[in-house]
Order: structure tokens, then sequence, then C-alpha cells
């Protein structure tokens, strides 16, 4: 391998990680607010520095697959409850969300208790962020760690991931804005759907399975939620009207 | 003791949320490919199969006897 087919061998697979882990820092960004999802961010980025400074090369010994398992599962149970809510409010069974009325009231409690900063922390966001970039982190290390030694040539394999996640965190920056402005609950499907396919990838491999076409097998998953969800949002939308039932006011829900 | 209730609580709803079927669902779905693995068997097509199980049973539980009157 040269040196230029290793810088780009590492800077394609980083980037692929990169991706992956920029998928989910936006779609939690961009629906729960960016404070605590960047506070997860940069708590990941440091624990994973530190890691990668502690072992060095022995990086290879943490237990990649029993991580991808903890990681994968819960994005997957924390991905389907925000699917369940985004299908009962699309048809109809659940109100839709309401920011403001959220904040008004969480104003009032804050008030209340006498609590005047009004930036309480979202251990939600900062969990899915914090896990997310973690683990593809981590995979980047092994990259840029197996690559590397095996060419005899660490920093270059380094360098190469250094570059792929600039471009993924500038193509991040470049894309926030536009995102910002989808509708909140089809946001909220949409992060739903990514957790589910993110989720279910991880947990499976974790456990052993191989997907067809590696990495590839994500964009597969995440249409047969999407065609699945949808099928789920038709059924649901006509029992609804089968019941007769008003449409859910729009009110302060979760 | 107050306190370790609290934590417990607010750990099952972070986790668990308002259903617990899903969580069941995503250990049925690891556990059961990780033995189809184990046996030598393809796993990949049985956890989405039983994660849109889990959903539609979780969505049953959530919309069943809604009385429209």
């Amino acid at each position: 391998m040269s040196g230029v087919f290793l810088f780009l061998a590492s800077f394609l697979a980083s980037a692929v990680e990169g991706v992956e882990a920029l998928t989910i820092v936006l779609a939690v960004g961009v629906s729960r607010g960016w404070r605590s999802t960047l506070l997860g961010v940069a708590a990941a980025s440091a624990a994973l520095a530190a890691v990668v400074v502690l072992l060095g090369p022995a990086l290879t010994v943490i237990p990649i697959r029993g991580l991808r398992v903890v990681v994968g599962g819960l994005l997957l149970v924390f991905g389907l409850q925000w699917l369940r809510k985004a299908i009962l409010r699309a048809s109809g069974f659940k109100a839709l969300h309401d920011e403001e009325a959220i904040y008004r009231r969480e104003a009032a409690q804050a008030a209340a208790a006498g609590d005047t900063t009004g930036a309480s922390m979202d251990w939600y966001s900062f969990t899915v962020a914090f896990k997310g970039v973690l683990l593809e982190g981590l995979e980047v290390a092994f990259i840029v760690v197996t690559f590397g030694s095996n060419q005899g040539n660490i920093p270059l394999a380094a360098a190469g991931a250094v570059a792929a996640i600039a471009v993924v965190a500038i193509v991040g920056l470049r894309v926030r804005a536009p995102l910002g402005r989808v509708p909140e609950n089809t946001m909220k499907y949409g992060v739903g759907l990514l957790l589910t396919t993110f989720g279910t990838f991880w947990a499976a491999e974790g456990a052993g399975v191989s997907w067809p076409g590696s990495d590839l097998a994500l964009l597969v998953l995440l249409a047969f939620y999407a065609a699945a969800s949808w099928i789920l949002v038709r059924l649901l939308t006509a029992r609804h009207a089968a019941l007769s039932l008003p449409a859910a006011s729009t009110a302060a829900g979760e | 003791m107050t306190t370790l209730a609290s934590f417990g609580r607010f750990l099952y709803d972070f986790v668990i949320g308002d259903d617990w079927t899903a969580a069941v669902g995503v250990v049925v779905a690891v556990g059961l490919a990780a033995l189809l693995v184990h046996a030598g068997w393809a796993g990949w097509w049985l956890p989405p199969l039983v994660v849109v199980a889990s959903l539609s049973l979780s969505l049953w539980r959530g919309t069943r006897g809604i009385d429209p009157k």
C-alpha cells in the first residue's frame, strides 16, 4: 500500500464513521437543542482523547463488540421511543409537539423553583450524542491503528482520519441551518428512523451479525423502517378515522 | 433510599420510557440474532423484523381501548 493509498483508505474509512456520528449529532441537535448535544460531543471527544493517549496502539484490546451491543441497544430503544411518538402524532392519536407551550411551562416551573438560569441540562441529548461520537470515534481510532501499524506509518493514517473528520465537520456546519427549517414532527420522525437504523446495525453487529454489503446495509435498513412506519401510520390513521375520534389538540406533550 | 428510588425511577424513564415493549423487543432481537449466529446461521434478517413487530405491538398497546364517546 503506497503512502497515498494509505492516506485515502484511512480518509474514506474514517469519513464513513464520521458521517454516522454527524448524522446522530445533527438529528439530536436540530430536534432537541444544541447546548446539551454539543456538551455530549465535547465530553465524548475528551473521553476518546484520554483513551487514545492512555492506550495508544493497545487500543485494540477494548471489547468493541460488547460496546456495540450496549450502545446499539440503547440507541435502538431510544429510536423506537421517538418513532412510536412520531407515528402516534402523524396518525392523530397524540397531540403535536408545541415547543412554545413547553417553554412557557418549563419557564414557569423554573421560576416557581427559584431557578433563574433557564439552562437546564438535557441528559437525553447529551447521552445520545456522547455515545454516538464515542463509538464512532473509537472506530476511527481502530482504523488509524490497524491501517497505520500494518503499513508502519500511523502518523499518515492519522492525518487521513483528521482530514476526514474536518471535512465531515464542515459539511455538518453547512447543513445544520437547512435542517432546522424542517417541520418539528417530521424531524423527530426522521430522528426516530435514524436512531432505530443505527441502533439495529450496531447492536446486531455486536451480537456477531455480519451485514450483507457492510455499511451499505444502513441504507437498506433505513428504507425498510421508513416503509414499515409509513404502513403503520396509514393503518393507525384509518383506525383513528374509523373510531371518529377528534384530532388530538396541539398541546405541551413529550 | 428515597434518592436511590428516585434514581431508579429516572433510569427507568430514561431508558424504558412510556412503554416497556420496545426495550423487551430490543433484548429479544439482539439475543435471537446472537443465538442464530452462534448456531452458524445468518442472523442479519431477524433484528429488523423483531424491531418492527415490537413497534407494532407497542403502538397497538398505546391505542387500544380508546373510547370514541
